[in-house]
Parts: structure tokens; sequence; C-alpha cells
């Protein structure tokens, strides 16, 4: 269907009604991802498909969408063929003949694809009985793995631009300040401040023009959740932003996207040129008389980028260093005038509060944490992807029934959430209801949605070095107390992981951390320390076998890990000699075997090997 | 340098002349030009753009996007983000550079290879992963990360 200039809100209405693209009864549809799981090679699969279908000249019958990620990376990549609602998954361009032929054409499940079931060769052939989707509540990812990214006809049929013509056609902009402010919605980046406030501050601001941002420099090392919504549906961020641009009085917008994400990039800039092709953008919006134009922005690579200041004076083409607030950019911004900040997936909830109102949005969630969150679970979990869950559901819902546990039956040892700003979660809190504040009760924060698992194999000082490590490294230098104070705490970090920690090393850290958080000048600085305070209080005991007893539990730290063969439970079985790399372990069958510290090579395989328990971890003392 | 990339460099600047906050994706489509920021290109930057060759430098060393020697053909970028880091990155890491005998951030003699550990490529989900150039190769293990190299050797 050609796509076309849209010059009233009628004609737009008009052309979405005519819109039969997604839903079409005489139609088969193929969505395959084909953002994330290109990485696993979905290219691949799309193309074969194409191929069979048009040789067998089904290409009237059976359409292939290009869709964007539906969340279940781990499985990647993965296929709904609807309308059966069939999902397939770790699928190669191989399959490709046997779907064409025995479900495209006859109907029948190809049950090699499917997922497997709970039970042992069970297996789950629709989406809609996987649990991974059954927990979560789609808001922010509406339209993620569902159209086109590419396509403005699919974001238009689903709904796509609807609230941008309810807002121009009916409601002041004050009015639609008001109801982002009664929705309850905060900031999505991990601020967590009232979104409809920050818009009702640059309303008021003095000073013209005014600029409208949406802050997608993702670098939160774990997360992906911007990264999915900008590559999946880019027209529900470019949507919102010009909600935002009406409500606040803005003509111009800036997207500031990481280089790192090309395909995000790429979609981008797409969309805007057909939302500017189609009259949604630019001058005199759909005979609104309200002119809206906006720039894609390209990172190039500071993690400090993501603090508001910083994004602007990287904006403004200079280093990106952050400087004081106040004034905020609500009142000094881009080139000192008014600006507005907003994450990506701040913005990518704006159309559906316009159009679904306030009271539906602030329906879900808790008392002071409204609607939904997007996750990327990460790490030490069995389906690693990304899910949108509303808040306050428990942790442990989201790790073990969305995200199917731990890989190996390996016991949970905490979530590390909100990356090197964040902190741990332990098990002790698994039942805790996730919203932003009990988050911050227990000494993590929400941040932008990097949920990463760690287990008992990981080791928690290591970690917090880990963490500091990158703060450090992305520390702008601009103020001392971050430049020099998470220098010196990598320093004291480093020394504890190689075995040359000091007894007071652990006060030091805690009054350091306290002192980096209180006089930094940032958002980075003031949150570096948190990894390493939030550790201590919930794993001191990890700190001080470190310390005391020059020994990592974990076996994570090299040097501080030497393994030996329990010779009470060691049934010379020989798994671990042949997965030694390094040949260090001798002993024959059913005889007792023994590891030569010589030639061992610490790479741990012998321990997780070992099905008796065998292997132990000792101290270097 | 060669007349047509002088001519490219000089079509560049002459683009952005006059645009507000024009100097990083001016040096971002010079990089792609060149593979790298020749100290030639910068000064013609700085005399096209009217920014002095200070700030240009600034702008360059502060962001880890750009280089100012010369790039191997092929990146290779090792994903050191928090979920790549629980799952074993820094073994990957030992392992490339022992097997083409440089440092992170280095490049190979015969400019064919350089490796840098980078901080999260977002598909935390592959981890550890790696890309080669636009290639990613996911849930590494040190034999698939030698046979993914050997493909572009």
């Amino acid at each position: 269907m050609e796509q076309r200039l849209f010059k009233t809100f009628d004609d737009l209405a008009q052309y979405r009604k005519s819109l039969n693209t997604l839903n079409d009864p005489n139609k088969i549809y193929v969505r395959i991802c084909m953002t994330g799981c290109r990485a696993q090679g979905a290219t691949g699969v799309r193309d074969a498909l194409a191929a069979g279908i048009e040789e067998r000249g089904l290409k009237d019958k059976i359409e292939i969408i290009d869709a964007g990620c539906m969340g279940f990376c781990a499985k990647a990549p993965v296929m709904v063929i609807d309308p059966a609602d069939i999902f397939y998954q770790g699928v190669t361009a191989e399959d490709a003949s046997d779907i064409i032929k025995k479900t495209l054409i006859n109907n029948k499940v190809v049950n090699r694809l499917c997922l497997n079931g709970p039970k042992k060769g069970t297996k789950i052939v629709h989406s809609r009985d996987i649990p991974f989707y059954k927990d979560q509540e789609t808001i922010v990812l509406r339209n993620c793995g569902r159209i086109s990214p590419t396509s403005l006809v699919h974001y238009i049929e689903r709904d796509g631009y609807s609230a941008l013509a309810k807002t121009l056609s009916q409601m002041p902009p004050e009015v639609v300040i008001e109801e982002v402010k009664q929705s309850g919605l905060r900031g999505r980046g991990g601020g967590g401040f009232p979104t409809g406030l920050k818009w009702q501050f640059a309303r008021a601001a003095k000073g013209a023009p005014k600029y409208i941002i949406c802050n997608a420099d993702e670098g939160d090392p774990g997360a992906f959740m911007d990264r999915a919504v900008l590559e999946g549906d880019p027209h529900s961020v470019i949507e919102g932003m010009i909600i935002g641009g009406y409500a606040i009085g803005s003509n111009e917008g800036y997207i500031y996207v990481r280089a790192e994400y090309p395909i995000a990039v790429e979609h981008l800039t797409i969309a805007i040129a057909q939302a500017e092709e189609a009259g949604l953008l630019g001058e005199n919006i759909l005979g609104s008389g309200f002119d809206f134009k906006l720039k894609i922005k390209q990172g190039a690579g500071a993690f400090v980028c993501g603090e508001e200041t910083a994004l602007i004076a990287s904006i403004e083409g200079k280093q990106g260093r952050p400087r004081p607030r106040p004034p905020f950019p609500a009142q000094s911004g881009l080139w000192g005038k008014p600006t507005n900040i907003n994450n990506v997936e701040t913005w990518a909830n704006i159309p559906p509060i316009v159009l679904n109102s306030a009271s539906w949005f602030s329906s879900l969630g808790t008392e002071k944490s409204k609607g939904t969150k997007v996750f990327a679970l990460a790490g030490k979990i069995n389906n690693t992807g990304l899910v949108e869950v509303p808040m306050g559901i428990s942790l442990r819902k989201v790790i073990f029934d969305i995200g199917g546990g731990i890989p190996k039956d390996k016991k949970f040892k905490a979530a590390q959430m909100g990356g090197p700003s964040g902190g741990c979660v332990p098990a002790e809190h698994l039942d805790l209801p996730i919203d932003y504040d009990s988050l911050q009760e227990v000494g993590a924060i929400m941040g932008s949605g990097g949920m990463v698992i760690v287990d008992e194999n990981n080791c928690m000082v290591e970690l917090a070095r880990f963490f500091l490590e990158f703060t450090q490294d992305e520390s702008c230098g601009k103020c001392v107390p971050c430049r020099i104070g998470t220098k010196r705490m990598l320093e004291i970090l480093t020394r504890i992981t190689l075995g040359e920690g000091r007894d007071e090393d652990i006060d030091t850290l805690i009054k350091l951390g306290q002192m980096i958080k209180d006089s930094s000048l940032c958002g980075l600085g003031q949150t570096a320390p948190n990894p390493v305070l939030s550790t201590i209080r919930y794993f001191r005991d990890e700190y001080e076998t470190h310390i005391k007893e020059k020994r990592c539990a974990a076996g994570s730290c090299k040097e501080l890990t030497i393994y030996v063969i329990n010779p009470e439970t060691c049934t010379g079985c020989m798994v671990c000699a042949k997965r030694c790399p390094n040949a260090a372990i001798t002993g024959e069958k059913k005889r007792l075997h023994t590891i030569d510290p010589t030639k061992c090579i610490k790479c741990g395989l012998c321990f997780e090997s070992c099905k008796f328990k065998a292997v132990e971890i000792k101290g270097r003392l | 340098m060669e007349r047509e990339k002088t001519d490219k460099l000089q079509a560049v600047i002459d683009k952005y002349k006059g645009v507000k906050g024009a100097l990083i994706p001016v040096l971002q489509e010079v990089q792609d030009l060149f593979n790298y920021l020749p100290d030639e290109a910068l000064r013609a930057v700085g005399k096209g753009l009217k920014v002095p060759l200070s700030r240009i430098y600034g702008v360059v060393t502060f962001y880890t996007q750009f280089h100012l020697v010369p790039q191997g053909k092929n990146s290779i970028h090792v994903c050191t983000g928090t979920a790549c880091h629980v799952k074993g990155a820094k073994k990957m890491l030992e392992r490339i550079e022992s097997l083409l005998g440089i440092k992170d951030g280095d490049t190979t003699e015969d400019f064919k290879f350089t490796l840098k550990s980078v901080r999260c490529v977002g598909t935390c989900f592959l981890a550890p992963v790696m890309m080669i150039n636009e290639d990613y190769f996911g849930e590494l293990t040190e034999k698939k990360t030698e046979e993914a190299i050997k493909q572009y050797n």
C-alpha cells in the first residue's frame, strides 16, 4: 500500500480505517525478528524462507514481516507464524523448506523447532502458552516484534500517530502535561523524576527556541532495552517526542543515539524520513499549524554522555563533560535554551498514555511507580532477553518464572540492577516488589532496566571491582572526588582480589564511597560507589574471606584460588582429568586424582564438571 | 594525501560549514574516509570550521570512537560489558591477544586486525560476544573465537 501525505486529522483516520496489512484473514504472516536475532543468523533464515515462498508461487498468500525484538533472545533466531500463533526458535536457513512445506502449506507443526515444555519430551507450540510471555504486560514493547519497524503503514494500522492526532486536535498543551502528570509516569532512564513535572518546568521556562531531546545513549553495560525499542518500533519514540514538543512549546528535537547501535540509527533515519514525507513531522503537522523537526545525533563513545548536561555538551560538539546544576536544562540547556530531556522508554510510553488516558496507565503498578518497566535479563539466567512487566512484580517472578531460573541448577546469588550506578539485590530480597522506592530501600536502583544475574560462581568483590574499573575509566575527570576517589577505590578493590587486602580496607571503602557520593559533580560519580557499598552490605563475608583468609569462595579471583581434590569424596571417575585443558590432573580409574598446582591454569573446569563436589577451592594461605 | 581523498575531505567540511555543533559529525565522517584521523585532516577541519586545533584534539581524545593512528583492516571488538564479564569475556580477550600477538587496543603489524575491548555492544543474550567488523560472534568458547578470527585472516 502506497504511503501518502496526510493533510488533516481526518485523512489519517480514514487511511487507518482502510488498512488491513497485518490481519488479512486470507493471509499467513511470518514474523521474524530481524533486529537482535540478526546476530544469530536471522537474515539467512528470512532469505531462505522468502526464496522458498517465491519459488512455490505463494507470495500472495504468505507475507514475511521483518519484525523487531520479540524479547526471547535466548532462543534466537525466533519467529511467529500468524494467525496460528506458532512459535519457532533456534531456526536456521536449513529449516526453511520444512517450515514452508509442513507449516505454511499443510498447517502442521514442525516439532523440533518448538520450545521444549516443562516436562521432558513435551513441546510448546503457541507463543501464548510460553511461560516467558505469561506475566508480561506490554505498553512500551506493544509493537516490538509485531510490526515491521521500517513500515509506517504497520505503525499506523496499530493505532500509530492517533495519539498525536488526538493531542493536536483536542488537547491544549497544559492538558497534555496534566494528563502525563496524572498518569504518574516517572523517568525510565533511571532517575525516576516525574515526567509531567519535568515538562511543566520546561513549558514555564522563559526563552526561545526550546528543545526536546531523546536520550538514547544507552551506556549501562548489560542493558539493551532502548536498543530494542529504537530498532523495533522507532515511530513510537518519534510520536512521543512530537507530543512532548507540542506540550512544552518546542519545534525542534534531537535524538542522541549511541553509534554502537547501527540498526537503531538506520531504523530511526528511515522512520524520520517517512514521517516527514507523510506530513507527521515538519511544518503544519496534520493541518494543525504545529511545526516540529527532528534530527539524529550520533554519540562517539563516552558513557558519561548519558548524563543530561554532558549529553547536551556533546550535541554542541564539545567534550561530553557535565556541568553543575542548577541551572537545570529546563532553564538553560542546549545552546543555553530551555530543553527537555527524556529517555527512549519514557518517550515510548507517551502515545499510549495520551490515547488510553492517565487513569488507565496509573491503574498499573504500585502507589508511587506506575505503569510497566522493561528489563534486560542477562548473565546467569536461562531466558536472557527483554521483558516488560508491571511495576510491583516480585523479582522472584521475573527471575524464576519469566527468566526460567539459573542455568545448570546453580544457586542464585544476586541480581545486579542499574549497572555501574546500581546495586545488587541478594536472595533474601527476592520477594521484593520492584518499584523505584523499594529498590532504593535495599540499596539498589531501578536504573534504566539492566538486570544482570550472578550465581554462586561469581565473586561479588570481583564484580564490584569490575564496575569500579568501568566508572573509573569513564570518569570524565572534571571533578576531583570522581576522578581520584574512584581511582583509589579501584586500587583497593584490585588489591583485595589479588590477595593483598588489608584489615582496614572495608572501612576505607565505605568511608571513601560515601564521600564520593556526597561530593561528586554528576550522577556518574554520585552513584559510582553504589556497587561497592551494596556488595559490602550484603556480601561482607566475601570481602572478609578475601582479606583474612586470602580465599575467593567463588573461585573467580585466580590469585586466591587453589583447586584441590578431596580424597574422601573423589570416586576416580576421570571426568575432571578429561576436561582439564592443561593435563594438570592425574590419576587412574577408580583411584584418587590429584591436581598439579604448577600445571593448573585455574580455569575452573574441573570444579564445574565434578558431580561429586570432590574438587574444592582452597585459599592461598 | 591522495587527491581524491582531499576532495572528499573538503566536501565534508563544506557540507557542515556554519552548522551549529558540527564538529563531532564532521570528525565521524572524516574518520570513515581515512579509517583514522590524520594530522593534516584535523588541521583542515580546524581551518574549515574555524575551530582551534587544541579543541579538536580535546574532543578527539575524549571520545573512544576516534583514533589518531591507522587502524587494522578488520576491527575485533570484544564486549566486556557486565553480562559478558560474568560469562568469561576476559578469558576470550586473553585468548585473542595471544592468538594475534598483540595487546588490547593494538593493531597487528600487517594491519589486518585491530583488537579492542568495548563496553557492551547490547547483545547480552549472546554473552560472551565479540564483533568482527559488523558481524557478531556469540556464546564464545576458545575454539569458536579462533575459528571466527580465521575467517578473516
